[in-house]
């Protein structure tokens, strides 16, 4: 949001043909296509080319028959068009879990779903309470911060194995609560472990983030706000909350996304097979390890569209501003809140906040 | 008592309070009640991790201890991280060749399109910002099923080189992530700087390539240096393509080593060795993340990762 | 509106993408026709003579014995050395490795030292390869042991070691309240009633075996199964797991679940837990492998039991229980390079001298018939009778081709009744369906 505007001169991005005259301007098109190109080629190599295999993969099904003189699975694949995507609702492969029984695609749906939709709500509540906190702090605000940054540096394959470690049924967790819940066996907790674990890593994350927003709002607007009469709960929602909004919109989205891609977390926690905690990524990867390679790759575009539609969706919706150059809704907010500009910031903020801006 | 102690602070908050005298008391209770705060945050965050060490500090065959402090402390297990057929040491050097060639191939690759975006004017230009972007919401397994077939030669792929267990086959993937979370980062570092200085230099009469050199690279090296460690980082902690790609021990890197290490004791998964490797992989990021916390905390507002 | 727009310009980058891509699917689409013999792929070497240094992948070694077994084969033979690479010791994470390890055509693993269950499997998905014959004599083993070496009548391995489960008891105790090593089930069960009528209730729990949701599970329900008289997949090799001997076995696990008979927590326990437990003296009866007896016998504080136990055949619904042949045999990898020194290290290694050795330093079952009568390794392992009656009746588990399907559907219908989610005929009933359509 309101990225520096003081030292941008010009409107990045939109309306290409409204160039305007400057020693920049001048015929930048072949030095752009120059300057883009390794970047453009290693996202071919590395992500369009393997989307086109995966979707070509998807239209394929491994031979297993056997060979009845040999015993030998014959090699080869075949062309069954979409019979890999129908296959999900022709419900062959049924597995008992948190939903009853029901085919084990839309068991990982369902648990990705449920999933994102727990860790992601959770971790913006937390995240946000978090910023609240340290915006108010006098002192120790670096001290925390560097706190806060540890979950995030651990690779979460240790911290699954680390969380496995505290929720073993003769764990740690269990004698904090003085309980004797099966966390990690298939079953409800199981799903609650991850969700434990998931916010643990990652509501820190969204803590700064929202703090990098909260620390842009001036204090005089508080100040005014409490000359009007507005008490505590009404400057959150009226004023901090409109304020981070851009800021924690898009901290939310990655959040989403992310999380609708979890693997290491129920993988490395829980382990494969488990049917409360697998995911699509999970259940995609079991099958490619069975070399089930069709209905794996059928399984991940799913995921990859679902994901671009949940993105879709956001920007739509929520206004999401990810490309990061968005000079028009500068305006329109700016519009709203006029004193995000008069107020001027510190130069920590503005580098903080221009950074993080992208928004 | 509470006027000392809003006397010894120096912070503008305070300042500001000792201008309204009459609030001291309210102050005051905020004040506690934002320490009590903190101090929650930061057990909330720390003590998972504490978990972590201390169970790395038993003996080895305490490694199910539900003791908050080791009794007796041993480093027996950071010992047995670098035994036997663990491999550890092996694994740790490859985690730094694979995350240090991501970094720096990103940094090179990603520097010069952020330059572009952030700097030059073409059609399409929110398109490509766009484009790359996506790349990094892509979930990675459906990046795995096609490369892993590629990789290893399989049919349709027999004409592509067999990449199982070599470092390209890490790397490659890894920049999938690495890259448009770095393009991005730069870009919006780059938009920072004021775009006077490379227009007086234009005037003195540099081309726009001596510009980005001798102008923006020197002005943007802080960004530069926060996006290389954020993307060492992320590349550091990357699991599913290593675990898929590198199953030789002689090339598979620390996440997926410790996740293969085998017990002490037949059918035992060895906890105590497993948090001590823990340990050992997280400290050197926790180090360089506390060093330079606050530039990472900037960066990782522009990134948006994991 | 501003919104609005912004959405658009994702749609577009969105679309440009996909457009990105169907110029990448001309690109790619030409070539695939075009591929010949990879040159760089390594490609099988089926001669069998191929001489030269050669990797040895197993699970775990935690007697640290086999670094020794293999220096000495290196020492002998100084230009065909052997590495040892040791995998995770989980059996899941073993078969994974190696499947993958066939599935990338890798050559850094030679010969694999495979569980019994796995050679139909790997056998058939050519993630081994066929021995050559002549080479091998199979006269000498265990009967049992080779039948899980074979695949379509072909030799895929040699056996190595065997296992079997065995019920671990309290000698204590039960002498203390005058009982016998219980027979069946129901013996068993009064056993623990006695004893814990006069014990600690809240520190002594009866029976346990292992019900995580993993290849245990698939042993301890086979075993249920079959102790009562059922069978997972019959003679004919069809499945027949459907039946009223299968749900009374399971229905024993099930109920014992549920009275408190085996710990609620035993469903997240796999072998060391249950050892954990039984050597914390926490445990009367466990169903266990051999490997346990030298950890549970350790006087060095370890063991809380050392001196206070022993074992016996598992038991059944109204005769002694059937165990799951357990076990591994040597295999050579396909896609490995010098199986000539793979064919003469396989030879050498299951060789009645370093079976021997090796039984006497691992306490891993033989898969020599001699060697169970054997005065020295009888006097160190004095249950080796009692295996040996469990080997030889033991019932081998499905011998799939689709094994980690089956064994997958097999444990998902087990822990769902165990967990009591759905009752035993329902599970039984959905096994058999799942089972019909994995083994044809």
């Amino acid at each position: 949001m309101a990225t520096a505007t003081a030292v941008e001169s010009k409107p990045s991005g939109s309306a290409p043909r409204k160039a305007r005259k400057n020693a920049l301007s001048d015929g930048q098109g072949r030095l752009s296509a120059i300057l883009l190109s390794p970047t453009l080629l290693v996202i071919l190599v590395v992500v369009g080319i393997p989307i086109i295999l995966s979707i070509r993969e998807s239209l394929f099904l491994a031979n297993d028959g056997i060979n009845p003189e040999t015993g030998l699975v014959e090699s080869g694949e075949k062309f069954v068009g979409l019979q890999n995507y129908t296959d999900i609702f022709a419900g062959q492969n049924q597995v008992v879990g948190a939903y009853g029984t029901i085919d084990r695609f839309w068991n990982a749906f369902i648990n990705t779903s449920l999933f994102t939709i727990t860790c992601v709500l959770l971790e913006t509540i937390l995240g946000v309470a978090m910023a609240l906190i340290m915006a108010k702090a006098f002192r120790g605000r670096g001290f925390v911060r560097a706190g806060i940054l540890v979950p995030w540096a651990i690779p979460t394959i240790v911290s699954a194995l680390m969380w496995k470690l505290i929720f073993d049924e003769s764990g740690v967790m269990n004698r904090i609560l003085g309980t004797k819940i099966l966390w990690l066996a298939d079953d409800n907790p199981a799903f609650w472990a991850v969700v434990i674990a998931d916010v643990w890593k990652t509501a820190p994350f969204i803590g700064l983030l929202t703090l990098a927003g909260l620390q842009t709002i001036p204090a005089e607007v508080y100040e005014a706000a409490k000359v009007d009469g507005a008490n505590a709960w009404q400057q959150f929602i009226r004023i901090t909350l409109p304020m981070v909004k851009p800021t924690l919109v898009v901290a939310v989205l990655f959040r989403t996304l992310d999380t609708m891609r979890m693997f290491d977390l129920p993988w490395g926690m829980v382990g494969q097979g488990k049917y409360y905690v697998e995911t699509l990524s999970i259940f995609a990867y079991q099958e490619a390890g069975q070399q089930r390679y069709g209905p794996a790759s059928a399984y991940s575009i799913i995921l990859f569209v679902y994901i671009m539609l949940v993105a879709y969706l956001f920007v739509k919706i929520l206004g999401a501003d990810v490309v990061g150059d968005a000079a028009p809704p500068k305006k329109t907010k700016r519009k709203k809140k006029r004193q995000d500009q008069e107020a001027g910031k510190s130069a920590e903020t503005a580098a903080l906040e221009s950074m993080g801006g992208a928004h | 008592m509470s006027t000392t102690t809003v006397e010894e602070s120096t912070s503008q908050a305070e300042i500001e309070k000792l201008a309204h005298p009459k609030r001291s008391r309210k102050a005051l209770v905020g004040m506690i009640a934002s320490y009590v705060g903190m101090a929650a945050i930061v057990i909330y965050c720390i003590l998972p991790f504490y978990w972590m060490v201390v169970s790395s500090l038993r003996l080895p065959t305490e490694g199910r201890s539900t003791e908050f402090i080791p009794n007796p402390p041993s480093v027996d297990n950071f010992a047995g991280v670098f035994a036997g057929t663990n491999n550890f040491g092996r694994a740790l050097i490859n985690s730094v060749i694979v995350s240090g060639s991501t970094t720096i191939l990103t940094l090179i690759i990603g520097m010069v399109a952020a330059y572009a975006l952030a700097r030059l004017k073409f059609w399409g230009k929110t398109m490509v910002l766009g484009l790359i972007i996506s790349c990094s919401m892509f979930p990675q397994i459906t990046l795995i099923i096609p490369l892993l077939k590629m990789f290893s030669s399989t049919t349709p792929f027999e004409w592509f080189p067999y990449w199982i267990n070599t470092y390209q086959a890490l790397i490659l993937p890894t920049l999938s992530f690495a890259l448009p979370l770095a393009v991005w980062n730069l870009t919006a570092f780059f938009r920072q700087l004021p775009v006077e200085l490379e227009q007086a230099a234009m005037v003195d009469g540099c081309t726009p390539g001596q510009a980005f050199r001798k102008v923006i690279l020197p002005l943007a090296a802080p960004g530069v240096f926060t996006t290389a460690i954020i993307t060492f980082i992320a590349a550091w902690n990357e699991f599913l393509i290593a675990l898929t790609f590198a199953p030789d021990p002689s090339i598979q890197t620390a996440t997926v080593a410790i996740s293969k290490f085998t017990g002490t004791t037949g059918f035992d998964t060895p906890y105590g060795t497993i948090m001590a490797a823990g340990v050992i992989v997280t400290v050197p990021l926790l180090l360089a993340v506390l060093i330079f916390q606050r530039r990472i905390v900037a960066g990782l507002s522009a990134g948006g990762v994991k | 509106m501003t919104f609005a727009r912004r959405a658009g310009r994702i749609a577009v980058a969105a679309g440009s993408l996909t457009a990105l891509l169907a110029v990448a699917a001309c690109g790619g689409g030409g070539d695939e026709s075009a591929g010949g013999g990879g040159d760089t792929a390594p490609s099988a070497d089926s001669s069998y003579t191929e001489k030269g240094p050669i990797t040895y992948v197993q699970g775990k070694d935690t007697s640290g014995h086999v670094p020794k077994q293999i220096a000495k084969w290196n020492k002998e033979h100084p230009d065909e050395k052997v590495t040892l690479q040791e995998l995770p010791d989980n059996a899941d994470q073993q078969r994974a490795q190696m499947l993958q390890n066939a599935q990338i055509k890798s050559d850094k693993m030679t010969v694999l030292s495979v569980d019994v269950v796995w050679t139909a499997e790997f056998a058939a998905n050519q993630v081994i390869d066929e021995l050559p014959a002549d080479q091998f004599s199979t006269d000498d083993f265990l009967p049992a042991t080779v039948q899980t070496a074979t695949y379509f009548d072909k030799l895929y391995a040699v056996p190595a070691t065997s296992d079997g489960g065995l019920l671990y008891y309290r000698k204590d105790l039960l002498d203390k309240y005058d009982l016998k090593p219980p027979t069946t089930w129901s013996e068993l069960k009064d056993a623990c009633d006695t004893i814990t009528k006069g014990e600690d209730k809240s520190k002594l729990n009866c029976f346990a075996g292992q019900y995580n949701k993993y290849e245990g599970l698939t042993v301890n329900f086979s075993e249920a199964v079959n102790s009562a008289g059922g069978v997972v997949v019959g003679e004919d090799g069809k499945p027949n797991v459907n039946t009223p001997e299968a749900q009374s076995g399971l229905d024993v696990l099930v109920n014992w679940f549920k009275d408190g008979t085996i710990p609620k927590g035993a469903i997240t326990w796999q072998e060391e837990q249950g050892r954990q437990a039984f050597q914390d003296g926490k445990l009367v009866f466990l169903r266990n492998w051999p490997y346990v007896y030298s950890l549970a016998e350790k006087d060095d504080g370890s063991s809380k039991v050392n001196g206070k136990f022993a074992v016996a055949p598992l038991p059944g619904l109204d005769q002694p229980g059937v165990s799951s042949l357990g076990g591994h045999n040597m295999a050579i990898s396909k896609y490995a390079k010098n199986k000539g020194t793979a064919v003469e290290f396989i030879k050498w290694w299951t060789n009645q001298e370093n079976q021997k050795s090796y039984s006497l330093a691992t306490s891993q079952a033989p898969t020599r018939t001699a060697l169970y009568t054997d005065p020295e390794l009888t006097k160190e392992y004095p249950y080796m009778p009692i295996l040996l009656k469990s080997i030889e009746t033991a019932q081998p588990r499905p011998k799939a081709v689709k094994y980690g399907d089956v064994t997958l559907a097999i444990q998902d219908s087990a822990y769902a009744a165990l967990q009591g989610q759905i009752p035993t005929q329902q599970a039984l009933s959905e096994l058999q369906t799942k089972l019909e359509s994995l083994i044809k």
